[in-house]
């Protein structure tokens, strides 16, 4: 009698567990968007927004992800850093998300952080950023500083005979911080410290006169001076347009930017700038089979053939390509199990070589250097051989003891001296 | 074995580059096949024996090469590894024997690869071609080579530039060329007198060339001795440890860096000792649960040193000695000591011009900057100055001639006509918008002023998103014609794009047809009228709300025409009129409102006050705001009514 | 006593639904229910009623004083500064303590401090505590800092722009030029409160790791009621009475109000200030909640979203603001969200998204042309209230002007 009951109840509970289990299976795999598509920077992450949706509706058309479909999630942030953390709280608690793609500005993904963490949500994080930062709970596809500041940096140096630098930024954190690991890098490459001017200009200026007649005066002294430009967004717009009228040109004055893609010089006339630089890790003029496939599955997503493409949209499908793959291996879209399955993934880059998963939750990147044509584009002059992602930077003194392994130390901020892990949580 | 490995090895190099036997290259096919790898490889550190073999190779096609290659003209040929020319034709690309100039066929883009000198390499291939163009029959070349020494020089260009000077038919160039070659005699020449010569022929001279290449002979490094100042040295000044010029810490940190001091032991550094140290619980006979202090930790370390655990750290008594053992001066790195001494005395005579100089340009950066600030608010100056409207959606009707501008100029390809069309089309779309706003909402709210200020602002948040709905979010390119290109240059310090002259040329005409329309015609009359009192003038027989419509219309009309400058010189974007808005009504408000002319004042005190400050803060142009709006704010407090303020009954309110 | 005025029915109103809300959505949380509403909706009604406090500040300086001040929005992001920055100090100190455990000297306060600064200046790129913040390692410093940086700064800027009888349109200008000049201050990053990067992580309450946020978010919530409650009951006393009187003559006619011999600065100064000082309140309620603050929460246009709230709601009623606040911003969240349906017009689709800000801006324009009363008038066409119809154009220039009919008679 007992041994009947018994057969019931764990037959009743096999029931409802499988169709709980089931209900589960049947419906979609929720993928969020967090992307701004109002506010200043809807500007540059509609793009990403449209990227994601792109990249969903291919990996439906091949059939899904274990056999079931993806479902996009759109929210809009709006440009509100705030708005970000509650949307992306909404995103995991209530739409039920099991990964999101987000965030473009430093300050959003720093807002998101908290949320994730405790929530222990998934994002990947595809711009290019300042690093000191490891989270067990982002992945970061964009560049960290050593692979794209410094290797332009180097190239600054050794390519083009550089003595005398301005590091011109937008004032916050990514040049901000940006320009401190330059500042440390130059120095100890020699260059003396009164060498480097910095200045810092708000959001969206658009008058440059004066820091462009500054610029033009350091040559003074007789060295070589260049230009590391993290301007941000419109900003570079003026500041381009004030380059050249004063004739500055880039066998005078070279001018290495960070934050300026094809999407950045859409606004321009580019005729005056050809030759200033730019150091990404994907460019639009890369000539491979991939990037060509990759291109034309764009224009014919978007419906326009004039939309460039850019180095964060190149990060963003990486990253999808990884999490689609990982959960591939993993079998399920559970966070843990994703995470341990990231680590030594590889997907092709678009520039060629592969793009692999370091246990710094950081990619392999080339870095490339490109100059600007008149036509908009860049004709890359240089390429480097795959780069691995360092998350703390080896050039100031807080952060080269630091080291970030989630895969067996299982920490983001690991100590190398006193070999203490400092904290599992990020700090914000 | 070995020899097996090396014949295969051997064969894989022959069939990764398959090259034709030596001996059927050209010659310069030879040389750079000689440096095939270097200039495939492209790196501005390797590459100067590639160039410098080819550039002193005697070859008659030596120059056509560089200059070929400089222009990323060059290009190898994937099937046997050869260099050939190659000009692109539709998606092929037509290629050309490097040495006989024949046409070798096209081939597909794929099947060969570009050479890509970077800038620093076009630079050396630029000075390696300075001896074949310094007397081209092309005046523009030998300019290029002249640009090319002056970019990058040395002391082998000084004879081959002496020697093309006497030849100059062109005077200007022959003028560049004799300064060129002072420039070069100053730094390059064996012989001190001629370099003091050259030197002063520069006095009071501004170009940044000139200073350039002087300041490299001032330049001085810092140093320490033990005793006295070693021979050959250059000093420029003895300096004293602990005087306005040498701090006592940086004395030490000389000292230290010169071994001749101990370095001062740093917090981290007695942390780490201490820690090396700790046994058993203690440190030096401290309990290691004390140590949560700095007093604590040094008496551990001293306990420590009289232990001779760790090493001594110096102590004062050692730094004094070392300071007063030391000598510490400043030397020139400039071996002669009457060139440096002669180049400082050329550098001060111009100090005083340049920086009167810097102070010219400065007012012409605020000038205008100031005009643009009068253009964004001259507008407003109508609408708020003279019908007390405050338009929040000025900054977006400013936006709607920026953008009117972009439409245009994709209709027009011709960027001159486009931009002189694109002004009356911009007045027309935004006298229009105005107009219409008016009618709908301005004229329900002027009992109400307060109110206006909302529905414009609802008004300016639709405006920008329709913007962004139309026009993306992206910015949108508005260039200006070719002749506003480039910059006005008076000298080396002083220069003004021209674009920005015709922005101040354009507030001026603004500024002018405003007191014109004022002034001097029927319609400013009547503005003036319904201004003063609308019951009054109505009684006369002028329509105010007539007037009131076309007075608005007028000031969004000349937003829209500031918003197709601001375009050309910044961006055109759908938050374009935001940037504007609040300093526009801050220009109007300062001025005084009513008064053109205080607006005008206005203007230029906020242009000027805000390029005064970033002068004196020049890392920080943020701040420079702050601190303007700061002072706005205080001075508002002291003139409420603003510079110019309207008296007696005009006043209103 | 305020209660027992029969004219206070509104009030007991209030309060009344308020608290019903309040249980209601206690019952239905996550944390002491069956999690109907959940937590993200709760921040986001706890910080809704944080604004409606703020939105009743704004009210009464505009409403009923007449100050279009532009500039509150300043005062409450001043506030959520000033707790932030204790927030992030003393978590960042616990998770510094918690790191020094494991080493082998004990930390010095030092080297506390050191590692304290470096861990929140460290993304922007220092490691030496700004001069600012020498209070942040005590709350109760810091909450008097809530309640005296808005009121000083308010006091200081109002005694100036009164004193010289800077009013109207002029006034409002120049509080927006205070917050402009505020927000690009806090926008540098030599300012001490990390730059464009603001203050975050605020969610996370110091000590409080074990408490899910699901519990931290309810308690929020209540705070933000009580908060509600007391601001209304504090400006429904300053308003009713005789000095409600004297705001409202301000109001309506500056001139004759000091004519009548009343300090009409001292009224002005002193309205001001205390808005301002609720306003802070508001503030270091609603940024725990939001998790970050930043200087673009002061920017310019918060504050004329602040009063285009209070002009939705209804001007010069306390209800309104409140109504206005809610209306508006929990609208516009859920429009932003994603999830309005797009509507499909046969020819093109309209997304929401797209279109939301301009259907609020137009709105905007509607409400202040056909419907000044706002949301609030509802009530009073509800109750029969009419603003008498006195026919024909005004005769005088100022409202409230002899019209035509009435002259005639």
């Amino acid at each position: 009698m007992k041994t009947f009951t018994n057969r019931i109840a764990s037959a009743v509970l096999a029931t409802t567990l499988s169709a709980g289990v089931a209900l589960a299976e049947d419906g979609p795999i929720k993928v969020g968007v967090l992307h701004s598509l109002s506010g200043t920077m809807a500007i540059s992450e509609t793009t990403l927004k449209d990227t994601v949706l792109m990249l969903v509706a291919e990996q439906n058309a091949k059939g899904g992800l274990l056999g079931r479909q993806l479902e996009a999630v759109v929210v809009d942030p709006a440009s509100d850093w705030p708005l970000f953390a509650e949307k992306a709280r909404e995103l995991i608690t209530v739409s039920g998300v099991d990964v999101i793609f987000g965030c473009w500005t430093s300050v959003s993904r720093k807002s998101v952080l908290p949320v994730i963490e405790e929530l222990n949500g998934l994002l990947f994080y595809p711009v290019q950023y300042e690093g000191e930062e490891s989270s067990n709970n982002v992945f970061y596809t964009g560049a960290a500083p050593n692979q794209q500041a410094i290797p332009a940096t180097d190239y600054m140096l050794d390519e083009l005979g550089v003595k005398k630098f301005a590091l011109l930024g937008t004032d916050y954190v990514y040049p901000r911080t940006t320009n401190n690991i330059l500042e440390a890098y130059l120095i100890s490459k020699g260059i003396p410290k009164e060498d480097i001017f910095v200045n810092y200009t708000p959001f969206g200026q658009s008058d440059w006169s004066k820091i462009v007649s500054d610029v033009v005066a350091l040559g003074a002294d007789g060295k070589k001076v260049g230009v590391i430009s993290t301007i941000n967004g419109d900003a570079n717009i003026g500041f381009y347009k004030e380059l050249a009228a004063a004739g500055v040109t880039a066998d005078t004055i070279p001018v290495i930017a960070f934050s300026v893609g094809e999407e950045e010089l859409a606004g321009l006339d580019t005729t005056n700038l050809v030759g200033h630089l730019a150091a990404w890790n994907y460019f639009q003029s890369a000539d491979t089979p991939e990037n060509a496939a990759f291109i034309k599955g764009w224009h014919e997503f978007i419906g326009n053939d004039k939309r460039t493409t850019n180095d964060p949209m190149e990060a963003t499908m990486i990253g999808f390509k990884m999490w689609v793959a990982a959960v591939e291996k993993a079998g399920t879209t559970d966070v843990d199990a994703v995470r341990e399955a990231m680590y030594g993934l590889e997907v092709p880059n678009l520039t060629g070589g592969i793009a692999k998963m370091l246990p710094n939750h950081h990619l392999t990147k080339p870095v490339l250097i490109g100059e600007i044509q008149a036509d908009g584009q860049f004709d890359i002059i240089s390429q480097t051989e795959p780069v691995a992602g360092d998350a703390w930077t080896d050039f100031l003194p807080e952060s080269a003891v630091l080291d970030s392994d989630w895969q067996t130390l299982k920490c983001g901020m690991y100590n190398t001296e006193t070999k203490t892990c400092v904290q599992i949580k990020s700090n914000y | 074995m070995m020899r097996h490995f090396l014949a295969a090895l051997a064969c894989l190099m022959l069939l990764a580059t398959p090259l034709r036997a030596q001996d059927s290259f050209g010659p310069v096919q030879t040389l750079l096949q000689q440096h095939r790898d270097a200039i495939v490889k492209s790196s501005r550190k390797t590459i100067e024996p590639a160039i410098a073999a080819l550039a002193g190779s005697g070859l008659a096609s030596v120059a056509q090469v560089l200059e070929k290659w400089q222009d990323k003209a060059l290009w190898v040929r994937e099937a046997d590894g050869l260099f050939v020319y190659a000009a692109p034709q539709g998606d092929a690309l037509a290629l050309t024997d490097i040495d006989s100039g024949e046409a070798l066929g096209s081939v597909p883009k794929a099947d060969a690869t570009q050479i890509k000198p970077n800038s620093g390499i076009r630079s050396l291939i630029a000075a390696a071609l300075v001896q074949f163009q310094l007397s081209d029959p092309d005046p523009a070349r030998r300019l290029a080579a002249l640009d090319a020494i002056a970019r990058d020089p040395s002391a082998t260009q000084l004879a081959p530039l002496r020697a093309a000077i006497a030849d100059e038919t062109d005077p200007a160039v022959k003028a560049q060329k004799e300064r060129l070659e002072r420039l070069l005699t100053l730094r390059f020449d064996p012989d001190e007198a001629a370099r003091i010569a050259a030197i002063a022929s520069f006095r009071g001279d501004l170009g940044q060339d000139v200073r350039a290449a002087l300041n490299p002979l001032v330049a001085t490094t810092r140093r320490t001795a033990a005793g006295g100042v070693p021979e050959g040295e250059n000093v420029a000044r003895l300096l004293t440890p602990g005087g306005a010029d040498l701090p006592l810490s940086e004395a030490q940190a000389l000292l230290v860096a010169a071994g001749a001091l101990q370095p001062v032991l740093t917090i981290a550094e007695r942390r780490t000792a201490l820690v090396a140290n700790v046994d058993g619980g203690s440190v030096g006979g401290f309990a290691v649960a004390d140590l949560d202090t700095e007093t604590a930790r040094v008496l551990a370390y001293e306990a420590l040193e009289a232990s001779g655990k760790v090493p001594p750290a110096a102590s004062d008594a050692e730094v004094t000695a070392a300071l007063a053992a030391h000598v510490f001066y400043d030397a020139y790195a400039e071996p002669s000591a009457l060139v440096a001494t002669e180049a400082a005395a050329v550098l001060r005579s111009a100090e005083t011009r340049i920086a009167i100089n810097q102070a010219i340009d400065l007012t012409l950066d605020a000038l205008s900057l100031a005009s643009i600030y009068f253009l964004a608010a001259i507008g407003l100056a109508i609408t708020f100055g003279v019908m007390r409207v405050i338009n929040m959606a000025h900054g977006e009707f400013i936006m709607m001639g920026a953008y009117t501008g972009y439409v245009v100029q994709q209709v027009i390809a011709n960027y001159t006509v486009s931009i002189l069309v694109a002004l009356p089309v911009a007045f027309a779309v935004t006298f229009l918008a105005g107009v219409v706003m008016e009618r709908l909402v301005i004229r329900r709210l002027y009992h109400r002023p307060l109110e206006t200020l909302l529905a414009t602002f609802g008004i300016s948040i639709a405006l920008q998103q329709l913007a962004k709905n139309i026009f993306g979010t992206q910015a949108r390119p508005l260039t200006s014609p070719a002749w506003l290109d480039g910059a006005l240059t008076f000298n080396d310090v002083v220069s003004i794009s021209y674009i920005r002259i015709a922005i101040f040329v354009l507030a001026l005409v603004f500024l002018a047809v405003f007191l014109f329309i004022m002034k001097r015609t029927r319609l400013g009359l009547e503005v003036r009228a319904v201004q003063q009192n609308r019951a009054m003038a109505a009684s006369m027989g002028i329509n105010p709300d007539r007037i009131n419509m076309l007075t608005f219309g007028l000031g969004s009309g000349i937003a829209g025409i500031a918003g197709v400058a601001i375009g050309l010189f910044a961006k055109v974007t759908s938050e374009l009129g935001s940037d504007y808005i609040v300093q526009s009504f801050m220009t109007v408000v300062v001025g005084g409102v009513g008064n053109i002319w205080g607006t005008l004042l206005g203007a230029t005190m906020i242009g000027f006050l805000q390029k005064g400050i970033e002068w004196l803060n020049p890392s920080n142009t943020l701040a420079a705001q702050t601190y303007m709006i700061i002072f706005i704010i205080i001075f508002i407090q002291f003139r409420p009514r603003g510079i110019i303020a309207l008296k007696g009954r005009a006043a209103g309110d | 006593m305020i209660a027992f005025n029969p004219r206070n029915t509104s009030l007991l109103i209030f309060l009344g639904l308020l608290v019903i809300f309040t249980v209601a959505v206690t019952l239905m949380s996550e944390a002491y229910g069956p999690g109907l509403v959940s937590t993200s909706f709760v921040k986001t009604l706890g910080k809704t009623l944080c604004l409606c406090l703020v939105a009743l500040a704004m009210d009464v300086v505009w409403g009923y004083t007449g100050i279009l001040s532009l500039g509150h929005f300043a005062f409450f992001g001043l506030g959520g500064y000033m707790i932030g920055m204790w927030l992030m100090y003393a978590r960042t100190e616990d998770i510094v303590i918690a790191s020094f455990a494991n080493s082998p000297l004990p930390p010095t306060p030092e080297e506390i401090v050191t590692g304290i600064a470096t861990q929140i200046f460290g993304v922007v790129g220092a490691s030496e505590l700004p001069p600012i913040w020498v209070f942040a390692h005590s709350f109760w410093a810091q909450m008097a800092l809530v309640v005296l940086v808005p009121g000083v700064l308010a006091l200081v800027f109002g005694w100036l722009a009164f004193r010289s009888r800077v009013t109207g349109v002029y006034l409002s200008i120049l509080t927006q030029a205070m917050t402009l000049a505020l927000a690009l201050w806090l926008f540098q990053n030599d300012s001490g409160l990390r730059g464009n990067n603001g203050l975050s992580g605020l969610q996370n309450l110091p000590g409080a790791d074990a408490i899910p946020q699901s519990l931290i978010s309810i308690w929020f919530f209540w705070a933000s009621a009580a908060a509600l409650a007391a601001g209304y009951l504090l400006f429904h006393w300053v308003v009713s009475g005789k000095f409600g009187s004297v705001l409202r003559g301000i109001r309506d006619d500056e001139a004759r109000v000091r004519f009548l011999g009343y300090p009409v600065e001292g009224f002005k100064l002193f309205v001001f200030t205390l808005t301002a000082v609720v306003a802070g309140l508001a503030g270091a309620l609603y940024y725990p909640q939001a998790g970050i603050i930043n200087p673009a929460e002061v920017a310019p246009i918060a504050s004329v979203y602040l009063a285009v709230w209070v002009a939705i709601g209804g001007r010069g009623r306390l209800y309104g603001a409140v109504i206005g606040a809610a209306f508006v911003s929990l609208v516009s969240s859920w429009f932003t969200g994603g999830r309005a349906p797009d509507v499909n017009l046969g020819f093109a689709t309209i997304q929401w998204v797209d279109w939301w800000l301009i259907v609020l801006g137009l709105s905007f324009v509607a409400v202040t042309i056909l419907a000044p009363k706002g949301i609030g008038g509802l009530f009073d066409a509800f109750q029969g209230l009419r603003t008498p119809d006195r026919k024909g154009a005004p005769l005088g220039p100022d409202e409230g002007a002899l019209q035509e009919k009435e002259a005639v008679k």
